[in-house]
């Protein structure tokens, strides 16, 4: 009899990933899709409104089964899935530059309810100039409001993410929203081959949402947000801190657990290192520019100069002490900004900023953090000005001081 | 370093969207089938939303993917091997949204490069309107209108697969006929296609184009001022000039009404058709200059209405809303060299001007783009068929 039984290995095996040509906005609808998001809700804004297109046709081909809900603006739009999950929905939402500001007011609830929403930030520079290009100020002004915020750099990543992103936000040790954040252009608008997972793979990875004693139901009697004083509010702060020191260990747990479900390896679910085995200075950034920076890298790698790349995925929660002691081993360290942070400590970008704090306790080697403003607004990130920060980074450790913040790219 | 190939689609926004972004998939697509990794992508400025506006969709291709993602590190491809331009009323440029000045159609086209152009005319023809290039390259007509293919209340004319044929003969080491035809076997599942873009690929020709052929107009363009020059708070220079009356050319007269207009936001190569002006026919009711969204016509010294070819965008609500039935004709953009002004031309040959009406509103009340009437593009499906087979 046991030659009858096909063994579970083979089963799997039969219901293969399916590739398919496919934009970033595409693979995140699909990962909805596989994630089987009961409520969505849009509200067009480019770039993230390819997303809310893509799931609207998988709707209307029957491929999904969803309450999609249009709203009257972005507001709306996070408030509607934000009841919804407190009702034990799984939710879907996103929004684009100013889009995303004007559902602050919604957003910095959010957290505090325990609402395990995922959105898509499809990055956008904020208005005014009226601009589409991708700059992260968006999805950064929600950094500390309890807000996971994390940048992918391909169509795969954005897919695999966002069913990371479900499941990290409704882990019971969680319960608070994730921010997935695509480049306007360069990952919502590119089409690459994405292998698309099985129904059965996701369903594994993927338990249903349980809300528990959170769940707005009449049986089970609670009242929500109630209003409150200084006699309450710093204990509930307190209880999305306690989420945060959380956050690493469970994001930890899940991608190893996506590894052994659909095979593919992101290694450090924190940062990924491009070349840093012997590298003596790195560039670090978030997003796309991952690939004209990885180009220039190989570029100067065969003329000896030994150059990494450090690309930061989660930057909330920020993995402070394993990215600092990764840092402490090299000779300096230039920080690519894709966004902007007026009057901050040395006029850096955020991202600059929070290397800096991550490395300075301890006695650990202190490597210069430089700054580097670039790419703002969708502006090219070009090979040469690459090869510049990285040349300036070089110096640095060679012990030539250089200026803490540098605008790169900029029409003088 | 393995090999990069690139191709460009220029196109009309919104209404060759769908068209651009399949023939791109076909390329990456039917590449993969012969194990080169690719991606396509749209030129994300150039808001393929909006009706009508000039935009591009690209393919990268390479036979390794480092090579791959070398030509993904840029934010578009600075060089092409093809470029396919699916409307040939683009050939006058095709500058993205934000009129930047004019770009040349052929701009990106590698020395000894392809360009394929969508068209009626034949190479010759177009060549009086593409821009002079520096470089050599081949152009080849693919006889067809510009087709809407890909929008949903449009029928397909395989517009998509005979450009797929026709970019398998022009660059072989990009794909192959054979892989174009197993794409659209098994993902479009259509042998008809099959056979369309089998018979684009035989029939496909080029001329060469020697360098500094063309249209030897300087294209407008200006510079961007650096970060100092700027204005701050996200201020622009306003146009200070309020317009005025201007010269009649014969008599030297002063009259009319000009407005002062922004010169470096000038609407050339967003037109598809012109307002073409019978000025005898004119009843001076003012519609047209009241009507037009961006306030293109000029009052003209002897009262009537002169569409003022810097400022017009080319939308037809002039003619719609003309009640003389033989005054404001919409004609294809492609009959004209020039912008110049059309009542000047009138005033100074009315008997030629008469002449040149009758060449160029041929026939009355045909438009070559957009549709007067509901089926009208079915009506056309045969026609272009029988274009189509040559």
């Amino acid at each position: 009899m046991a030659t009858l039984t096909v063994p579970v290995e083979e089963k799997k095996k039969k219901k293969v990933e399916q590739e398919a040509l496919i934009t970033g906005a595409e693979a995140i609808a699909i990962a909805c899709k596989l994630a089987n998001v009961d409520v969505v809700t849009a509200y067009p804004i480019r770039p993230y409104d390819t997303v809310m297109q893509y799931i609207s046709q998988l709707k209307a081909d029957g491929e999904m089964d969803c309450e999609y809900i249009v709203a009257e603006g972005e507001h709306s739009q996070f408030e509607i899935v934000k009841h919804a999950s407190v009702c034990g929905a799984r939710v879907f939402c996103g929004s684009s530059g100013v889009g995303w500001m004007y559902a602050m007011e919604a957003l910095t609830v959010t957290p505090a309810l325990r609402v395990p929403m995922v959105a898509m930030v499809g990055n956008r520079a904020l208005d005014d100039p009226g601009a589409f290009g991708v700059e992260h100020n968006d999805a950064l002004a929600v950094r500390d409001l309890g807000w996971n915020l994390v940048w992918v750099d391909s169509a795969q990543e954005a897919l695999d993410t966002a069913l990371i992103a479900y499941r990290v936000a409704e882990d019971r040790r969680m319960f608070v929203p994730v921010a997935l954040s695509c480049d306007g252009a360069f990952l919502t608008h590119s089409q690459s081959l994405v292998k698309i997972p099985t129904q059965e793979q996701v369903k594994e990875f993927l338990p249903p949402y349980n809300r528990g004693d959170l769940l707005l139901h009449p049986d089970n009697v609670i009242s929500v947000a109630p209003q409150v004083n200084e006699d309450w509010v710093m204990e509930i702060r307190r209880q999305n801190f306690q989420v945060t020191e959380r956050a690493v260990s469970v994001i930890r747990e899940v991608y190893a657990d996506f590894e052994r479900i659909f095979g593919r390896k992101y290694g450090n679910p924190f940062f990924e290192e491009y070349m840093t085995e012997d590298a003596d200075v790195v560039l670090l950034g978030m997003g796309t520019m991952s690939t004209p920076v990885r180009v220039t890298i190989r570029k100067m790698r065969e003329q000896g100069l030994k150059v990494g790349f450090v690309r930061l995925r989660w930057f909330r929660p920020f993995a402070g002490e394993e990215l600092a002691k990764t840092l402490r081993r090299f000779k300096a360290v230039g920080v690519i900004d894709r966004d902007f942070s007026f009057g901050s400590p040395h006029l850096s970008g955020v991202v600059a900023t929070e290397v800096r704090s991550a490395l300075y306790p301890g006695d650990g080697a202190k490597p210069p953090v430089l700054g580097f403003i670039c790419g703002l607004g969708g502006r090219e990130v070009t090979l040469p000005d690459v090869e510049k920060m990285a040349e300036i980074t070089l110096e640095a450790g060679k012990g030539k001081s250089q200026p803490l913040t540098q605008w790169i790219g900029l029409r003088g | 370093m393995g090999q990069l190939f690139a191709v460009e689609i220029i196109y009309r926004g919104v209404f060759q969207k769908t068209l651009a972004k399949g023939i791109c998939r076909g390329i990456v697509l039917a590449a993969h089938e012969e194990g080169k990794p690719g991606i396509s992508f749209g030129r994300y400025g150039d808001s393929p939303e909006r009706n009508g506006i000039p935009a591009k969709s690209f393919a990268i291709v390479a036979n390794d993917e480092q090579t791959l993602e070398a030509g993904m590190a840029q934010y578009e491809p600075k060089q092409v091997d093809v470029a396919v331009v699916l409307d040939d009323t683009l050939c006058k440029g095709a500058e993205s949204w934000g009129w930047y000045g004019l770009e040349t159609v052929n701009k990106t086209i590698k020395p000894n490069g392809t360009m394929i152009v969508v068209s009626l005319q034949d190479p010759d023809s177009l060549l009086h309107t593409i821009h002079a290039k520096p470089q050599p390259y081949k152009l080849a007509v693919l006889k067809g209108i510009a087709s809407f293919s890909g929008m949903w209340v449009y029928k397909d004319d395989h517009t998509d697969v005979r450009v797929l044929g026709a970019i398998a003969k022009a660059l072989p080491e990009l794909v192959s006929l054979q892989s174009i035809e197993k794409f659209i076997k098994d993902k479009l599942k259509n042998d008809l296609k099959v056979t369309s873009a089998h018979v684009a690929y035989e029939r496909f020709s080029t001329i060469e184009v020697a360098p500094g052929t063309g249209n030897t107009e300087e294209p407008f363009h200006f510079d961007l001022p650096g970060w100092q020059a700027l204005r701050h708070g996200v201020s622009v220079d306003g146009v200070t000039d309020r317009g005025g009356a201007y010269a009649d050319p014969v008599t030297g007269q002063l009259g009319g009404f000009r407005p002062g207009r922004n010169d470096k936001f000038k609407k050339y190569t967003t037109r598809t058709m012109r307002p073409v002006v019978n000025f005898e026919t004119c009843t001076k009711c003012t519609l047209c200059w009241l009507n037009c969204p961006d306030a293109s016509f000029d009052v003209t010294p002897d009262g009537t209405y002169d569409a003022n070819l810097e400022a017009c965008c080319g939308c037809g609500i002039c003619e719609a809303v003309c009640p003389v039935s033989n005054c404001i004709t919409m004609v294809n953009e492609s009959a004209f060299q020039d912008n110049a002004s059309q009542w000047e031309a009138f005033r100074k040959d009315k008997a030629g001007y008469t002449v040149w009406l009758k060449t160029v509103v041929v026939p009355v009340g045909e438009r070559s783009h957009g549709f007067r009437y509901r089926g009208q593009y079915k009506e056309q499906i045969p026609a272009a068929l029988e274009i189509a087979k040559g």
